[in-house]
């Protein structure tokens, strides 16, 4: 659970990526696609489409968007699932996208400020 | 629910009893003697030690206080989940009274998360019963409530007031007849043979032939290695 974004748990190799042409096999669905979206003044990112480890947390996700956006340390990120909850930061991203996904991605929204109280 | 009644306080009111003891390696300017207390199983140990932390900060220098954390043989207490979990989660075969070492240094990050103040417990608190009222309601009774429904609920566990709490909590466990029950139950797995988070899936109440789900029936399904009786440790609906 560190603040430090190059936790030894993840590696740079795992980072993301954006989606190929023939992402629906997705490597027989150990990734899945997860769509960012920015709230409030929290700046947007141009790639808003992502292929995402089913086993990354949501803080490793968090902090990879940090990095992605060069968000000062002191900066918080929040991530909210159907505009109205935080997940859980260990809660992995696959599980969210099982019970909470749809259209075959799950979508979260990211901000810098605690959006939905 | 009305039924129910019995077992709700009996939930509610579910206590262990539990030691805690200075990590010996923390510097004191005299012996600290432990701390016993009943915690309850449905709180948070980060809302319940206000006490443990005023005790031992007694014997000790303010520039050798960091923040809090607890350890139960050798393993960080994760405070984000009810304290029921973690007591049968890595203590359930041990004698009473429970044995917490309290830290206040060297606070484990890649473990734990920071819990600055009790707001942060709450804003954990409130996205879990809204994220179990998406999966029950598709949010509607969780978003029709008022602030100060949400307070009344928070309240409620925080002051360790059954009847405040369950007042709100009661809307949040209402399903029409018809329906015969959510539309997805809440539940988390939390694996001890694992290093995995806890496991969640939608589950409905009732089979598509109408038949009502029993709690084996969802083990069945999205945890058949659990049964009959390996790997899990506890199932908890997180409220």
């Amino acid at each position: 659970m560190s603040d430090n974004a190059e936790s030894p748990t993840e590696s740079q190799k795992e980072e993301p990526q954006p989606p190929s042409d023939d992402s629906t096999t997705n490597d027989e669905k150990k990734k899945i696609d997860v769509l960012l979206k920015a709230v409030g003044d929290t700046p947007i990112m141009k790639t808003k489409k992502w292929t995402v480890d089913r086993g990354r947390t949501v803080q490793s996700l968090a902090q990879f968007i940090s990095r992605f956006l060069k968000l000062e340390a002191s900066d918080q990120l929040f991530i909210y699932v159907n505009q109205s909850f935080s997940p859980s930061p260990d809660q992995e991203v696959g599980i969210l996208f099982d019970c909470f996904g749809s259209d075959g991605k799950l979508v979260l929204h990211y901000c810098k400020s605690q959006a939905w109280g | 629910m009305a039924d129910d009644k019995d077992v709700l306080r009996d939930v509610w009111f579910g206590r262990i009893p539990t030691c805690f003891t200075l990590n010996p390696d923390e510097v004191t300017e005299r012996e600290a003697e432990p701390y016993y207390l009943l915690l309850p199983r449905v709180s948070y140990l980060t809302l319940v030690t206000d006490k443990v932390k005023k005790h031992f900060l007694k014997v000790m220098k303010a520039e050798d206080v960091e923040e809090m954390w607890f350890e139960y043989e050798g393993t960080p207490l994760k405070w984000h989940y009810p304290i029921g979990v973690l007591f049968d989660f890595h203590a359930s075969n041990t004698v009473l009274p429970w044995n917490i070492t309290v830290h206040f240094k060297n606070f484990p990050d890649r473990d734990l998360l920071h819990c600055p103040s009790t707001s942060v417990v709450e804003a954990h608190f409130m996205s879990s019963i809204k994220e179990a009222d998406a999966l029950k309601h598709k949010s509607q009774v969780v978003n029709d409530m008022q602030k100060k429904d949400h307070k009344q609920l928070w309240m409620g566990l925080q002051n360790d007031k059954f009847d405040q709490f369950w007042a709100i909590n009661r809307k949040l466990m209402e399903y029409s007849t018809e329906e015969g029950g959510f539309r997805y139950i809440p539940f988390r797995i939390y694996q001890t043979m694992s290093d995995r988070p806890f496991f969640q899936k939608l589950f409905r109440p009732v089979s598509p032939e109408g038949n009502t789900h029993t709690l084996g029936d969802l083990l069945n399904e999205v945890f058949p290695a659990a049964v009959p009786n390996e790997g899990v440790a506890t199932a908890n609906l997180p409220f």
